[in-house]
């Protein structure tokens, strides 16, 4: 376990460099000077050089990069070409909008899909089954953006039990605050339960064709405790990975809901800085992002690692 | 013939025929501006209505077909062309430093998360269509270079590979013309479920600013025009959405279908 879970770290560590190079070269050949754009056409030549120093722009390509990297290790990551403050701080601000909202779907996603997938299962071929899984076919078809904009219709603007956009804060309360991000945490969480629940429903097949739940059967049990005792258990494995790897795909996901609800997450904060050619914002917020993915990744394959010790030997 | 790969079907030739079509034939131009009758309701006129400038949505649908299927199938050919040599060279060569290469370079695209990646791909080198299709189609190769050379191991193993091998075949030679077909099933699936993967994500590229241009029509740009729209036309988003739900519906049946079709195994299991 040991062996591979260092083999594992130094693959995760590779991954992190590789993507900051990768990540710092595309915003390198991004036409455009930040300088000159902050400053305007007529500034002068002095001005700018003066800027661009202060901005950390003046030095070589490599030293840049290495600045860039040692300091977001110490949670410095430099300062916003834009609005002069640090970048870490107004990532910091945005995170308390894109992380919950992401946990909020997971959540979402979760309890609508366990339930689908276990009756799906246990009525296999059968109408239910088949109900459940020409839904999942479709929530797998549908943009969640697209979808977003019929809930604004329909529960915004139709039947105005939630507003159509914006976030309350959360300083007005844990409710509020979650009353503002229920639309579009069900948006991100639909095409996701539709995925999990057709993984909770195969995964859960797999395990009712095995010896053991015919044993189970055998000494007793009704169908529905032998479901429960032992297939869902059992079953879980597998839908626990999804999860893990879901989470990380609900945080890059929420760049795109987070525009059709105006809320000030990080998504909106990447868009800004994007039209703002604020690129340093950019490049902060997509490494945090690739680092929270890639970590999140890690982390599940070590905690799969864990419990499955099959997993362990292939690499 | 399952009725998933006959739905599948069905609905992908819908689409594409509308794209095609839309190359000599739109009940309307796309791009004529007719104010007077700007956000009319679906009518005999206008089959799906017209948007804020009056333009005929039915014929901008018809030509945004052709944009997302361009993307799209630009896309998972860029995913295929790279990523099948890819995975064949891999397994051609199981074991060595090559393989080791690729397979590892292919994790490391996987862990990046691809949707924030085509942001920032499209945002710096600019918006349009072409950034968009090298956005999406670089994360189209890892999955074919996986699919391939795992098939390929398997069969690598066989008994007719090793009587082309003592026949003299060299492993390049082995590849194309002994593999490859055998994994060809397997990659025309994967293309149909990347394909309307593709679509999926052109939609979302586009409904954010960072596919087709105007006067392009995208279907996303048409769901991000509708957006403020949505209270007192909500058929500029409903349409649009639809389109694209349908596509993705047809490709997705039409990819499970076929994976039935193409493997006898699963046929016996299934029935």
């Amino acid at each position: 376990m040991l062996r591979y879970a260092l083999k594992r770290l130094i693959s995760l560590f590779i991954s992190l460099v590789v993507a900051s190079v990768v990540i710092f070269a595309v915003i390198e050949v991004a036409p455009g000077d930040p300088a000159s754009f902050m400053l305007g056409v007529n500034a002068q030549e002095d001005t700018l050089a003066a800027l661009r120093a202060e901005l950390g722009l003046d030095g070589s390509k490599i030293q840049r990069y290495f600045n860039w990297v040692s300091g977001m290790l110490v949670g410095d990551f430099g300062t916003s070409y834009t609005y002069r403050t640090p970048v870490s701080q107004m990532i910091a601000d945005r995170m308390w909008v894109s992380l919950p909202l992401a946990l909020y779907a997971l959540t979402l996603s979760t309890l609508i899909a366990f339930p689908a997938g276990i009756y799906a299962a246990a009525r296999r071929g059968k109408p239910g089954d088949l109900t459940v899984m020409g839904a999942t076919q479709l929530g797998i078809a549908v943009p969640n953006f697209w979808f977003a904009m019929m809930l604004v219709l329909i529960f915004a603007i139709k039947l105005r039990w939630f507003s159509a956009g914006g976030f309350a804060g959360w300083d007005k309360g844990v409710w509020t605050g979650l009353h503002s991000l229920t639309l579009p945490a069900i948006a991100l969480a639909l095409p996701q339960a539709a995925i999990l629940a057709r993984v909770m429903r195969s995964s859960l097949l797999d395990i009712l064709g095995e010896d053991f739940m015919r044993t189970a059967r055998a000494k007793g049990l009704s169908r529905r405790q032998a479901l429960w005792r032992h297939g869902v258990r059992n079953a879980l494995i597998p839908v626990l990975t999804i999860i893990g790897l879901q989470f990380s795909f609900l945080l890059a996901g929420s760049i795109i809901i987070e525009q059709v609800f105006y809320l000030p997450g990080l998504g909106r904060l990447v868009f800004q800085a994007i039209s703002a050619r604020d690129l340093i914002v950019v490049e902060s917020v997509v490494m945090l992002l690739v680092f929270a993915v890639i970590t999140v990744n890690f982390l599940v394959d070590l905690a799969y690692a864990g419990v499955d010790p099959r997993l362990r030997g292939r690499s | 013939m399952s009725r998933n790969l006959i739905l599948g079907a069905v609905l992908s030739s819908l689409v594409l025929l509308a794209a095609l079509m839309s190359f000599v034939w739109t009940p309307y131009d796309y791009a004529a501006l007719d104010i007077p009758n700007k956000l009319q309701p679906p009518n005999a006129q206008h089959w799906f209505g017209t948007d804020h400038f009056g333009r005929d949505m039915f014929s901008m649908i018809m030509v945004g077909a052709r944009t997302s299927i361009a993307v799209a199938l630009v896309a998972v050919g860029i995913g295929m062309a790279l990523g099948v040599p890819l995975g064949l060279t891999a397994a051609a060569r199981k074991g060595s430093w090559l393989d080791e290469v690729i397979m590892r370079g292919n994790d490391l695209v996987f862990a990046f998360p691809s949707l924030v990646i085509a942001i920032l791909i499209t945002a710096v080198f600019g918006a349009g269509a072409i950034n968009a299709i090298i956005a999406i189609g670089i994360f189209n190769i890892p999955v074919f270079a996986r699919i391939t050379r795992g098939a390929a191991l398997s069969l690598w193993e066989r008994e007719f590979i090793l009587a082309a091998r003592v026949s003299g075949k060299g492993a390049a030679r082995i590849s194309a013309e002994h593999i490859l077909p055998n994994v060809a099933n397997l990659l025309i699936v994967q293309g149909t479920i990347q394909f309307s993967l593709g679509i999926l994500a052109e939609a979302g590229l586009s409904y954010v600013g960072l596919g087709a241009q105007p006067p392009t029509p995208s279907w996303g740009r048409m769901l991000a025009d509708a957006q403020t729209m949505v209270s007192f036309a909500p058929h500029l988003a409903l349409i649009p959405g639809l389109a694209i739900i349908v596509t993705v519906l047809g490709l997705n049946l039409l990819g499970d279908g076929l994976r039935d079709w193409l493997d006898p195994r699963i046929r016996v299991a299934r029935a």
